[in-house]
């Protein structure tokens, strides 16, 4: 299994790389419309700005043949700003427009609470997950972000509470993202990207 | 279901090797940072950071080798710093694996270091480090490892440094860093009401009853302490069980 990461600059690739390999799955990192058209899975880690992310999948030529895969069915996991860019736009750039292809805009969690959303939190699943599959309901994930995505999209598998309830996990057919950081979050987050090798297996 | 109360060891280190006493006391050989980083990452640490405590520009590569070698190691999330002066300084340390870039004296001297991290990174990377001194009813910003006064009031730069893009504070207590006499809790409770971004307490940790106490009264976010974890005189697992007995939402990993 060769999962190919969409490479626009985040600081989180190494560590994705390192759990994919660990996994037992090769991994390559590429920014290249080319290379993103012919794999066999893809991830997109993000972590900082959204604008960053869209302008870089612009810039690189990367939006459509990412789109092209996703819709031919080729197996996509989204990591953080990976999973907010599958949502039509953010209120961090609203200017900007995402992936589109689920319904709904990202917005900013509530001032209310301490802004950024970050440490370990739980989830609670809806029970039909299957990156969330044999893991326990009760596990911490870590979690770094002001920004997040709608709960009630019909995709959502897991929510999560801070000032509001959010989407955590969204799974349609092929396509997969988390808010949170799976690389750094222990063996459940080790565990949920095996789930997700074994689904694009 | 909560944001977990966070648990972190700071590596502080001289060269290839962690050492302790840092501010007051002679700096000491502590052990190996992969060796330690390794161990935490098992027992249960909810992060791990990385202070090189030197920060002398000679021994930038052997920091930035600890980092890569610590990130490897990790399945946590690793803040580093000491000694960053530059976006080119984060940026290394940022492609070194770290998650988070801690700055602290280049900050007070140049606050738009903050934005120019936070502008590249995202606010949730940047980690402003106060050390801060009891001085009459307020606190004053300590810098050059907490020796001299920045004359400056500390919940004033914590509210500016969040301004200026900061995504968490990492706040240290001079007056009870070394002292083993618990968290300032007075202290964090200050600073925690007055910013919108987590806190983490550091200076002055011994007994689990002091995490307690920064928990609950300081409004900490995260704590932080050194030698104690190093020692093994408090492992982090029952620490966190402790914790979670008086009612403090901790992660416990099986």
């Amino acid at each position: 299994m060769k999962v190919t990461i969409i490479d626009y600059g985040a600081g989180n690739v190494p560590s994705v790389e390192r759990a994919l390999r660990r996994l037992g799955a090769e991994a390559e990192r590429t920014n290249s419309a080319e290379t993103i058209a012919s794999a066999e899975a893809l991830l997109l880690p993000g972590v900082g700005h959204y604008a960053a992310l869209v302008r870089a999948l612009d810039e690189q030529q990367m939006r459509e043949p990412l789109v092209g895969a996703l819709e031919r069915g080729v197996p996509f996991l989204g990591i953080c700003l990976g999973l907010q860019v599958l949502f039509e736009s953010s209120a961090e750039s609203p200017k900007l427009h995402g992936l589109n292809l689920m319904p709904g805009k990202v917005c900013a969690l509530p001032s209310t609470v301490k802004l950024p959303h970050m440490g370990w939190n739980q989830i609670a699943s809806n029970g039909e997950s299957r990156l969330l599959d044999g893991i326990d309901s009760s596990a911490y994930f870590y979690f770094a972000h002001s920004y997040a995505a709608p709960d009630s999209n019909g995709s959502t598998t897991a929510t999560c509470f801070h000032g509001s309830r959010f989407a955590a996990v969204v799974e349609n057919h092929n396509i997969y993202g988390v808010q949170f950081h799976p690389e750094k979050s222990g063996d459940s987050g080790f565990r949920l990207l095996g789930n997700f090798l074994r689904i694009a297996a | 279901m909560s944001l977990a109360h966070r648990i972190i060891p700071c590596l502080d280190t001289d060269g290839p090797r962690v050492v302790k006493g840092v501010h007051f006391a002679g700096l000491r050989d502590a052990g190996d940072p992969v060796a330690l980083a390794s161990r935490y990452n098992e027992e249960g640490a909810d992060e791990l950071v990385v202070l090189d405590v030197a920060a002398s520009r000679d021994r930038r590569p052997t920091f930035l080798e600890t980092i890569r070698r610590v990130a490897a190691e990790l399945s946590i999330p690793l803040t580093a710093g000491g000694g960053i002066r530059t976006l080119e300084d984060g940026r290394a340390v940022v492609r070194a694996g770290a998650d988070k870039v801690t700055i602290n004296t280049a900050a007070v001297e140049r606050p738009e270091l903050i934005s120019e991290l936070s502008r590249e990174f995202g606010a949730q990377a940047v980690v402003l480090a106060i050390d801060a001194k009891r001085n009459g009813n307020h606190w004053d910003v300590m810098v050059r490892g907490g020796r001299e006064s920045a004359n400056r009031d500390a919940i004033e730069w914590a509210n500016r440094g969040v301004e200026m893009g900061a995504g968490e504070i990492l706040l240290t207590s001079v007056d009870r860093d070394g002292t083993q006499a618990g968290f300032e809790t007075e202290l964090t409770a200050a600073i925690s009401k007055a910013v919108s971004v987590p806190v983490i307490a550091s200076g002055g940790a011994k007994l689990p009853e002091h995490f307690v106490q920064v928990f609950k009264e300081g409004a900490a976010d995260a704590a932080l302490a050194a030698s104690i974890f190093h020692d093994g005189v408090q492992p982090i697992r029952a620490l966190k069980e402790f914790l979670r007995t008086t009612g403090i939402e901790v992660r416990l990993p099986c």
